[in-house]
């Protein structure tokens, strides 16, 4: 971390995106974590991702709990909302702010901690509701803040840097949210940034729960041999099944790898996901087959990444309620309130 | 000599739970209301679905005491389980109504009490032969016989019955046949009617009947909450299930049908009042209804929504603790986990209604507070208020009433205001302005946090800057004493050194043994408070006196603590008179205890004594 502030002036010249917006309106306050953290890689994707979506920074509100990932909306996205919550508690605050004002793009981020141990079941409950967010978990296996005790997603047989073994079985979070209905399911690694933008963006676009677990080495607590959590490791043991692009309408954004067999999926707002294929026995719009490829690959000792699931019809929490289209925070007494005539009708039925 | 009244008696029917007994029960009261009798029903339940005890007493109350009143003078027994304790239960000279099919349980029946045996279930099983028909009509058939035992006007049972089965006509004439046959049975059989009975009056006026939770639900529709997150909790369930049938009549969209509101059946409380914060937050009127354990999770998100300055709304209906404690008894007893929720130095609003009127009242201006003060308000039901049906003054809503979203920047405010600070206190009553995410384009955002910040969101550990923003919590306090409603006062009309404090459900009882005890020639001066942190009139109220009782429900005198704490009385001048074994306080317990206190009381003031 620096405690330099950054000067607030740019190079004029700084490429726009379609509404005059900068890389730079984008960003936030200085980062406060650990030089070389991956979680300052995964700020750094959510700002390049907001800035090609051209997203007004505004339009967005950033949810999370407590830990060193949730320090992180304080990092990225300075012109938006932020709340950092409780411990484990982003996914019922990111709900209920969901439900006052539907027209937000919501942006909830947490931990492995966060989410996998003191807030599974929020976890847990806001993907099986289809609340309308994209939900990134910055995961690096240990807890950052209290100095590098486990979490739940280190693997079982993975060492502390203590030297410790963890001897409980791991949670994959997206095993989890594949099984509870997540409608985009998607793993990366911080260290992949032309993995990781694209999923972000896509998960933007997606209406309904969309869930990113990113592997994002703990640099001070978690990057030793013996930890499965390492930026060595996860570099030796990815096993990218797609790689993807995000078409808006504009002019398509190239590629700079090689062309595989491509797929595409058309979401609901008309954008189209670009997937190339670089697994030919994967599918993302199988849900099953998802959760056995990862089982096999878990198995193996292989961390599976890319867009692993995806239903493009997918429909969110107000669609279930049917809720009206004007947000709920827009309300006022005309709509809301029955009125004294009515409080007379119900007067003369209680006697 | 058997008891002999006019609209003045308790009658109480022994049940067991699940037989459908309740609305044969609640149908039998109405009956009395629809009569011009005053009438106070009370559901005394256990926490099971099927099987156990169940009590239902209405006390019948010309003078319109509507507080429970202690003692039984008509028990319809229908529980072979509990007969003999019931039978115990009955007052000298009372009634004992009871299904002489079979022969009695064992045990010497009393020699006190006038006995009326009525062949239920051979009636029954004379007329019908499907088994659960016996079993409803049974009720039915009882409550035709006590029509005629009490005198009570049969067309009004008759009416009752076609209102209920409105859609379901042929189920009517069943029923009316089913009332005839017991009232011919008891007419035939007894002299009717007998010394307890009723006779039409006009003392209900334009009251009506409702309970409380349904009244705060309805309080939450008016109040403009479209955010709705719980879990289901005794005694609080049908708050939020009442909110849920409101709202399906009464906010979805004319023209689409699309609903103005959401509803959350949530994973657990600790989520529920994440959802309420997180909607309030994003501008939203939300709440939660809850009970004790689910305000015992809730607690660090209370915390939160207070230091970091977010409005919500929490419906506590409290039923008696400890831990899971008696989950269908009433008590008071959450005022100072509520009032002090969470760790650190907190204080919270607290309302405290007395009955359903009230808790509309309290139910939709509960929002108009919590977005001014921009804090969490409890509005502390009971099992008592919230699960009976109570009497009480029409509902009423004046139209030119305008919800109050307290201090919040709109886009235009924003492009007008030089600096904003979320945190700033501009105006100097402690309550600075807000901004809903989304408002504005390069204005008005900031960061919520839990952590200690400055007066502009920033993250701080500077001390001053800490107790500087606590500092201006505790004078946020001082602004919620001049809004929230203020204590009522009713003086005896003669110089007394004596006053009461009391609150919520409390009240009809108090109210009633004020008068007991002015009867003894005690006077007495009454303040019931109605909110928390406590307006000044409460410490002026009992700086008035030498000694005030302060009668509650719950075992540790929580009111008492919470004055004592914040007003700093000396608490020998603050009498407890507590009532905390689960029934609903009576006139006849406060009066007795106040009376004994008095007695003790009466030394001669030093002055005197020396002169």
């Amino acid at each position: 971390m620096t405690y330099l502030a950054k000067p607030k002036f740019h190079h004029p010249s700084l490429p726009k995106n379609a509404i005059g917006f900068t890389r730079r309106d984008y960003e936030a306050s200085t980062s406060t974590l650990c030089a070389g953290c991956g979680h300052d890689s995964i700020s750094a994707a959510i700002i390049e991702a907001a800035f090609e979506l051209s997203i007004e920074p505004h339009r967005v509100a950033k949810i999370s709990g407590i830990g060193c990932s949730s320090k992180t909306p304080d990092y990225f996205l300075g012109a938006s909302h932020g709340f950092n919550s409780v411990h484990g508690r982003m996914p019922s605050v990111l709900t209920g702010a969901n439900l006052a004002n539907r027209d937000l793009i919501y942006l909830g981020v947490s931990g492995d901690g966060d989410s996998a141990s003191i807030g599974f079941g929020q976890f847990a409950h806001a993907l099986r509701r289809g609340v309308d967010m994209v939900y990134i978990v910055e995961n690096n296996g240990v807890y950052g803040l209290t100095k590098g005790q486990f979490s739940a997603t280190a693997d079982k047989g993975s060492k502390s840097k203590k030297g410790a073994l963890n001897s409980d079985s791991a949670i994959d979070l997206v095993s989890m949210a594949l099984q509870l209905g997540a409608t985009f399911v998607a793993r990366s690694f911080s260290g992949d940034k032309a993995q990781l933008v694209p999923l972000i963006k896509a998960a933007i676009q997606h209406r309904g729960a969309a869930l990113i677990d990113v592997i994002s080495p703990c640099i001070a607590f978690n990057n030793h041999v013996g930890s499965t959590k390492s930026l060595d490791y996860v570099r030796a043991h990815n096993e990218a099944v797609n790689a993807l692009d995000v078409m808006i309408g504009r002019a398509p954004i190239t590629v700079d790898h090689a062309p595989g067999k491509v797929v595409t999926v058309t979401l609901h707002d008309g954008s189209e996901l670009r997937l190339r294929k670089l697994n030919d026995e994967y599918d993302p719009g199988d849900r099953l087959a998802a959760m056995n490829f990862l089982q096999a690959h878990a198995a193996r000792g292989q961390i599976v990444t890319g867009l692993l699931y995806v239903d493009p019809e997918a429909d969110d929490l107000h669609g279930h309620f049917d809720t009206v289209p004007t947000p709920l925070n827009q309300l006022g007494e005309r709509e809301l309130c029955p009125g004294a005539d009515t409080l007379d009708a119900i007067n003369a039925g209680l006697r | 000599m058997p008891l002999t009244a006019v609209n003045d008696f308790v009658i109480r029917f022994a049940n067991v739970n699940g037989s459908g007994s309740a609305s044969a029960n609640e149908m039998f009261a109405r009956a009395i209301m629809r009569m011009g009798i005053p009438m106070s029903p009370r559901n005394v339940f256990p926490s099971n679905i099927q099987g156990l005890p169940t009590w239902y007493e209405i006390r019948v109350t010309e003078a319109g005491h509507l507080g429970a009143r202690g003692g039984t003078d008509i028990m319809v027994a229908m529980n072979p389980q509990t007969f003999n304790a019931d039978v115990a239960a009955i007052e000298p000279d009372g009634y004992l109504v009871y299904d002489s099919t079979r022969a009695m349980p064992p045990g010497r029946m009393r020699t006190d009490i006038n006995v009326i045996g009525i062949p239920l279930t051979r009636i029954c099983n004379t007329e019908y032969t499907d088994p659960r028909q016996r079993q409803l009509f049974k009720n039915i058939i009882c409550i035709g016989a006590l029509s005629a035992l009490l005198d009570m006007d049969l067309a009004e049972l008759e009416k009752l019955v076609g209102e209920q089965y409105k859609g379901k006509e042929k189920l009517i004439g069943p029923n009316v046949h089913a009332l005839q046959l017991g009232r011919a049975y008891a007419a035939a059989n007894f002299k009717c009617p007998l010394g307890l009975r009723l006779k039409r009056t006009d003392k209900v006026g334009d009251r009506i009947l409702l309970e409380g939770n349904a009244a705060a639900a309805l309080g939450a529709v008016y109040g403009g909450a479209t955010v709705c997150a719980w879990y289901p909790i005794t005694p609080s369930s049908s708050l939020a299930e009442s909110f849920t049938r409101f709202c399906a009549k009464y906010r979805h969209a004319p023209e689409t049908g699309q609903a103005r509101y959401a509803i959350i059946q949530a994973e657990d409380e600790i989520a529920s009042i994440g959802m309420v914060i997180g909607a309030a937050w994003n501008g939203a009127r939300a709440f939660t209804a809850t009970s004790g354990p689910g305000i015992s999770l809730m607690q660090e998100f209370f915390g939160f929504a207070y230091f970091a300055e977010i409005p919500a709304v929490v419906f506590d209906v409290q039923r008696a603790g400890p831990s899971t404690g008696m989950p269908t008894r009433t008590q008071q007893c959450d005022l100072i986990n509520c009032a002090y929720a969470s760790h650190g130095d907190t204080k919270h609003i607290l309302l405290l209604p007395e009955d359903a009127a009230e808790a509309f009242e309290f139910g939709a201006s509960a929002f108009d507070y919590a977005d001014r003060l921009q804090t969490p308000v409890f509005v502390m039901l009971d099992l008592d208020i919230g699960m009976n049906h109570r009497l009480c003054r029409p509902l009423q809503w004046d139209k030119a009433r305008r919800y109050d979203r307290g201090k919040v920047l709109s886009a235009e405010d924003l492009d007008r205001v030089k600096d904003f600070g979320r945190y700033t206190d501009v105006d100097g009553d402690a309550i600075p302005f807000r901004t809903y995410p989304g408002t504005h384009a390069t204005r008005g955002s900031f960061f919520t946090r839990g952590t200690s910040h400055d007066a502009r969101a920033k993250y701080s550990e500077v001390g001053a800057v800490y107790v500087e923003g606590m500092q201006r919590l505790l004078r946020k306090q001082e602004t919620a004493k001049g809004i929230l409603p203020k204590p009522l006062r009713d003086d005896a009309g003669k110089p007394t050194r004596f006053g009461v404090i009391y609150y919520g459900s409390t009240a009809p009882a108090m109210n009633e043994a004020a008068g007991i005890l002015a009867g003894r020639g005690h006077s007495l001066d009454l303040m019931r408070v109605r909110a928390f942190p406590f307006h000044q009139d409460v410490a002026s109220f009992i700086a008035d006196h030498d000694f005030v009782f302060v009668v509650e429900q719950n075992r540790d005198a929580q009111l008492r603590t919470l004055i004592v704490n914040e007003l700093d009385i000396d608490p020998v001048r603050l009498v407890p008179i507590l009532h905390y074994d689960g029934t609903s306080i009576t006139a006849r317990f406060i009066s007795g205890a106040i009376a004994d206190r008095l007695d003790a009381l009466k030394v001669t003031p030093l002055r005197k004594a020396m002169s």
